[in-house]
């Protein structure tokens, strides 16, 4: 990486990354998938399930980007799984161990079916 | 704005900006209690932790009480340092260090000199209305200072003294919450540290944590012993400063006293440290004069500055701090330990006594005397030159003990041949002490020349490091001088980086030389008690007839009896020694 | 659930949102915009002033104007300065600043940037705990990215500004968060508070003028910067703007980091985002403030939480603990339980706190013991206060608060305890007592094979009975008792 010279280049930076992380904006197949990685996450196992989504996502072949990110606060509910399907909002999972995370895959990502365990986004970001 | 108008106990008062409430209160004489805070002006000591929290004072429209110790006054300012409030809390606060401490006032070595004893008393304290349990510690006793760390109320000063005057840094707060205390590392035992025994942490300690191994009962002991012949030393500091312990007026001069009290403990001979001073002085003169002129004559070999040797605390701090630099100070003795070497052989000699019959005792101003004494290089087959220290506050206990009324003893001359002395070995228990009574005999000896005056007032004073050059007739001699270990430090750290330029150095390791030692009655944190005691040696130099080392006629005679020359061969064995690596 | 986004995410924007360990993700979301705006389009007062204009305090405890601390330390002259990052976070329970670090730790990086280019300061020191390797972990990469992509290090964006920040690892002392102690912990010192001031900002680390601020405070200034004061300002209430991080902890169904507005109410964060009590309990407290905060009841569930309100009500912010106590809890144990963490963090240097602190826990303990008497009450409210007014920092002078809190506002249960001899709460074992009701009793000798100390004697077929001089309160007869023949009272 070449240093970001000037204020402007960080702003061109800005809007290439932000087309390729799609954030907020649906993209046209991918589905993206986020992972609750801070101390309180990985505590409740969530390496594991991030683990087993790659493998699981790639055994069904399914085209997703799975990463991980910080804290969203419902420690109670961790490990804790955001996914959002192309052209729709994303939803969050919690208590996410093995059996609930091949159930999301199966019947959320695949067959797009309504799962239980969703957490409502209890939130404003500070765009809303 | 400099000056800041203030209301304190409805006195309204105008003082300098960043003048403390405390400082502010004193001055119109309302005397704050305080606790840890300890100040030593003109030497630049103070311990200010805030940490007692005796010192609270009530200050208008504030949220808590203030400490008046650390609190800077401000404009507008409306003090109240007897407010119910304040009281109230400052007696809690008293009750709650005396709730964790032993309440054993009847039987402590402190006892009638501790500053908690008096401030409980002060605050009237009848009871301890938060009892509960107490810390308890091992004590830890070494060759010169007992631990009792239960009575520890974590003042700090001699934390203070150790790492910030001594640099030392063995003692440290350690643990927390309730746990917490002052101690060396891992709470090891003083003698397993780093420990100079300088004894300035017992010197500022306000309770009996700290305090001398008491060494009174083995001289009372030799005393009774009629098989024994029991003589006495007594360093020059100790003549200044006794008189305290007797409710006399610091500065107040009591050798004839001391002399008489001395004899009336039934000690065979009364000597004087000052006359081994002067022997001192002549071998270390020498030495200084060798060295000089082996340089001067180009000799690579030849190490300057020289340092001076005499104190026992200064010379274990180069042991351990700084052992690549061993070479450096003279090999000289100390006084104690050349006296001790002198006594158990030509005056042993003299007196058809055996060197284990022959028991000397002597009385110091210091404790790390009596680590010095133990140490193996100054006894011979197992027995040492210098049997008992006592410090001059033991010696007090004492005179004490024997019934003996000090205030009122006649006044009577030291022993011969080993108590008469000069104005030069007085001038030891001063900082600037043993290079000005150096310099009164070296140049002499070096100009063949007689000196044209004998007071060296640009030696003198309270500064930490000071710095002169002496004419010795037209060669420049450059001088330093340090009290207080951590000023040494910098003068060592000058010669390592090769920066000093000095030619000889005199260090004593406590604030204001020995005067100010670890043996002596408590100053409880007035300097000036100090500076009295310093000009009362200076007085007592002034008034003696001889005043240089060099003219002391009991020292020529040695040379001519004994010793043959100084740095002779013999006096090489009996008055000079070699330093160790401590730090293996 | 019946939260109806009552949060506000600012400090925590990007938790959750994008991977920290990818700076991408970060400067997709306006990462180092504000640093970029103040470095080419406001000087160092304009952006003081929007700084103070959003009304931000500190959220490390105090409450300090962060735009007057940043000000004050730009006054003083001198030829080094720095910015100090605080990420002790001692409290007990207490993972805000933690979530933080895990999840956004550029937006942490970036605040310190803007507050150095304000400051005068070239240097950035982070004091985090040991004991948090994965905070400490992203922190690592996301300085290393940033000085790749040269917005940290010389010249940054081409402005000439120079800034690099560093670690400094703290052993996790809670007192080491009071920030005179964690500068002496970070000059190698036993980790102690010092009497101030001199502050920090006048005298700090080695001497030099040092702004101290919390994690979540810096992670607040990119947002004011970016959206702009007038927006910050516009949450919260009067004298406390913008959001704070809770950790909701305790009997509570939603266990978790909440961020809400000033102004919210305790019982919203309590029922709305918390959802209520355990098992549909009864609510007793929430205690707010850490270790040393008050225990509130529900007297006060319709606070609007704010700095003043709190301390108005005998508690205070602090860093963001929220421990919801129910029916279940007895709050002198509360009281000494959290008196038993202060005397452990105590640093040990002030007389009040070291023994005064040590001494209300052992009157405690005698009330929780059942031998406390009308008068131990007195005097834990006479030696709090002494405690409080005379300790040196903040651990001392606020340790008292968990028991003169709870004398206030559930003396009757302090009464029940030493005057009944018994615990409300039937949480203090020493206070218990186990009866067996004759007419209930079969006489089956279950108890009385089951009881571990012989404390129960009966014939087989008649009542049995305890004694209590030798009941030791374990329970177990209680739980074997077939018939509900056994009382607890
Ligand atoms: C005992 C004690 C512990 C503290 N612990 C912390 C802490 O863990 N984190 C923190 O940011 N501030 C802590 N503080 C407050 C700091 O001293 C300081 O006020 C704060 O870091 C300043 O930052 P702010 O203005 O952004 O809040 C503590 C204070 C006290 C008295
Ligand atoms: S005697 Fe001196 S060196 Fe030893 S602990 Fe005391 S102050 Fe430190
Ligand atoms: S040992 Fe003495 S001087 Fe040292 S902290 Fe304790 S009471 Fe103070
Ligand atoms: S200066 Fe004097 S009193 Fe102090 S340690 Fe040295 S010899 Fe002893
Ligand atoms: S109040 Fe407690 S933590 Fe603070 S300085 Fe005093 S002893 Fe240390």
């Amino acid at each position: 990486m070449s240093k970001v010279k000037s204020f402007t280049d960080l702003k061109n930076l800005k809007s290439e990354y932000h087309k390729k992380q799609i954030f907020g904006t649906p993209a046209e197949s991918l589905v993206q998938i986020k992972v609750g990685m801070a101390t309180c996450g990985i505590a409740s196992g969530a390496k594991e399930i991030k683990k087993f989504l790659i493998e699981e996502c790639e055994h069904q072949a399914i085209d997703a980007e799975i990463k991980q990110t910080g804290c969203l606060g419902y420690c109670y509910a961790e490990p804790m799984v955001e996914v959002q399907l192309p052209d729709s909002e994303p939803v969050v999972f919690g208590y996410v161990d093995k059996k609930r995370a091949k159930s999301i895959i199966e019947n959320y990502i695949i067959q797009g079916e309504e799962i239980e365990g969703e957490i409502p986004i209890s939130f404003k970001t500070i765009n809303d | 704005m400099d000056t800041i108008n203030l209301i304190i106990d409805n006195k309204p008062i105008v003082v300098k900006k960043g003048t403390t409430i405390l400082e502010a209160a004193s001055s119109i004489g309302v005397q704050v209690p305080t606790l840890c805070h300890m100040k030593l002006d003109d030497l630049n000591i103070e311990n200010k932790p805030g940490g007692c929290r005796v010192c609270v004072v009530e200050v208008e429209g504030r949220r808590n009480l203030a400490p008046a110790c650390c609190t800077d006054v401000h404009e507008g300012m409306v003090v109240n340092s007897h407010s119910i409030r304040a009281i109230n809390a400052r007696r809690t606060v008293m009750e709650l260090i005396l709730s964790d401490h032993p309440a054993d006032c009847l039987i402590c070595a402190k006892s009638g000199d501790c500053e908690l004893q008096d401030m409980a008393q002060q605050l009237g304290i009848r009871k301890i209305h938060y009892p509960g349990e107490q810390s308890h510690y091992r004590e830890d006793t070494s060759p010169a200072i007992i631990r009792e760390i239960d009575k520890c109320i974590m003042c700090r000063r001699c934390e203070m003294m150790c790492n910030e005057v001594q640099t030392v840094g063995v003692l440290s707060a350690i643990n927390r919450g309730f746990d917490s205390v002052v101690s060396p590392a891992f709470e090891m035992n003083l003698d397993h540290s780093e420990c100079t025994y300088c004894g300035q942490c017992v010197a500022v300690c306000p309770t009996g944590a700290l305090t001398e191994v008491d060494d009174t009962g083995k001289v009372i002991r030799a005393l009774s012993d009629p098989a024994k012949t029991v003589i006495v030393q007594t360093a020059p500091a100790v003549r200044a400063a006794l008189g305290e312990e007797f409710e006399m007026e610091p500065g107040t001069l009591v050798t004839g006293k001391l002399v008489s009290a001395l004899r009336r403990l039934r000690f065979d001979h009364v000597f004087d440290t000052d006359f081994a001073a002067d022997l001192t002085i002549m071998e270390e003169g020498t030495e200084l004069l060798n060295r000089l002129g082996k340089h001067l004559a180009g000799d690579k070999d030849v190490k300057l500055p020289i340092l001076t040797s005499c104190c026992p605390a200064w010379v274990k701090f180069f042991e351990h701090q700084f052992p690549e630099m061993k070479e450096i100070p003279s090999t000289a003795r100390s006084p104690q330990q050349m006296f001790g070497s002198i006594a158990k052989t030509y005056f042993a000699e003299k007196l058809g006594v055996e060197r284990e019959n022959l028991v000397v005792v002597s009385i110091m101003p210091c404790v790390a005397k009596k680590y010095e004494c133990g140490r193996d290089e100054f006894k011979v087959n197992g027995n040492p030159d210098v049997d008992h220290v006592i410090t001059t506050r033991e010696l007090a206990a004492l005179i004490k003990l024997s019934n003996i009324d000090f205030k009122t003893l006649p006044n009577e001359d030291f022993d011969n041949p080993l108590g008469e002395s000069t104005g030069a070995g007085v001038i030891f228990g001063t900082t600037g002490g043993v290079i000005e009574a150096a310099v009164r005999t070296a140049y002499e000896i070096h100009t063949k020349k007689e000196l044209p005056r004998l007071d060296f007032d640009e030696l003198r004073g309270m500064d930490g490091i000071r710095e002169a050059t002496i004419d010795f007739d037209g060669l420049p001699i450059k001088i330093g001088i340090a009290h207080g270990l951590g000023n040494a430090r910098k003068l060592l750290e000058d010669i390592q980086a090769g920066k000093s330029e000095f030619h000889a150095i005199e260090i004593m390791s406590c604030p204001g030389g020995c005067i100010g030692g670890g043996g002596q009655p408590y100053h409880h944190g007035n300097a000036e008690i100090l500076k009295k005691r310093q000009m009362a040696i200076y007085q007592e130099d002034k008034n003696k007839t001889l005043r240089k080392s060099h003219e002391n006629p009991h020292i020529i005679k040695l040379y001519e009896e004994f010793l043959g020359e100084p740095m002779s061969e013999k006096a090489h064995h009996l008055l000079h020694t070699e330093y160790f690596d401590r730090t293996e | 659930m019946t939260d109806t986004k009552k949060q506000i995410r600012i400090a925590l924007r990007n938790c959750g949102l994008i991977d920290p360990e990818q700076i991408e993700d970060y400067i997709a979301q306006d990462g180092y915009f504000a640093l970029g705006k103040c470095l080419t389009e406001y000087t160092q007062d304009q952006t003081i002033a929007e700084i103070k204009e959003s009304g931000l305090r500190g959220r490390g405890g105090g409450g300090f104007p962060t735009g007057l601390k940043w000000e004050i330390t730009k006054n003083v002259e001198a030829d080094q300065k720095f910015v100090v990052c605080n990420a002790d976070e001692g409290d007990p329970g207490a993972f805000m600043d933690r979530s933080i670090l895990e999840g956004d730790p550029h937006s942490v990086l970036e605040a310190m940037a803007i507050c150095g280019y304000c400051i005068g300061a070239d240097k950035g020191l982070i004091y985090i705990r040991a004991e948090y390797p994965l905070a400490i972990e992203r922190l690592k990469i996301a300085i290393k990215q940033a000085r790749e992509f040269g917005l940290l290090g010389n010249d940054i964006l081409g402005t000439g500004f120079n800034f690099d920040i560093e670690l400094r690892y703290g052993a996790g002392a809670f007192v080491c968060g009071e920030e005179t102690a964690l500068i002496h912990s970070m000059e190698g010192l036993r980790g102690e508070p010092t009497f101030k001031p001199p502050f920090p900002s006048v005298s700090g680390y080695m001497g030099k003028p040092t702004n101290v601020n919390n994690v979540e405070t810096f992670a607040s200034v990119p947002v004011i910067i970016n959206k702009g004061a007038g927006w910050f300002n516009k949450i919260g209430t009067e004298k406390s703007k913008g959001t704070k991080v809770f950790a909701l902890a305790g009997k509570i169904n939603n266990v978790g980091l909440v961020e809400v507005p000033m102004g919210t109410t305790l019982r919203e964060v309590v029922y709305d985002i918390g959802g209520g009590i355990v098992n549909g309990k009864e609510f007793k407290s929430v205690q707010t403030g850490g270790p040393s905060g008050g225990c509130l009841t529900k007297d006060f569930l319709d606070t609007p939480i704010d700095y003043d309100n709190l301390v108005a009500a005998g508690s205070m912010m602090g860093s963001g603990g929220m421990i919801v106590m129910d029916e279940d809890d007895c709050m002198v144990s509360i009281a000494k339980f959290y008196l038993e963490f202060t005397l452990e963090e105590s640093c040990g240097k002030c007389t009040p706190c070291r023994i005064g602190n040590k001494r209300l826990h052992e009157i405690l303990e005698k009330i929780t013991e059942g031998n406390g008497t009308e008068e131990d009450i007195d005097r834990l409210k006479v030696l709090s206060n002494v405690i409080k007014d005379t300790s040196l920092c903040g651990l001392g002078q606020s340790s008292p608060n968990p028991v003169l809190s709870t004398i206030a506002n559930f003396e009757d249960e302090y009464l029940a305890h030493v005057k009944d001899g018994k615990c409300p709460a039937g949480q203090c074992k020493s206070l218990l007592r186990y009866d067996i009701i004759e007419d209930l009793c079969t006489g089956c000798t279950l108890c009385f094979r089951n009881c571990p100390v012989g404390a129960i004697t009966g014939e087989r077929r008649a009542p049995h009975f305890i004694d209590q001089s030798l009941c030791i309160k374990c329970g177990v007869c209680f739980e074997k008792c077939k018939f509900d023949a056994i009382t607890l009272t």
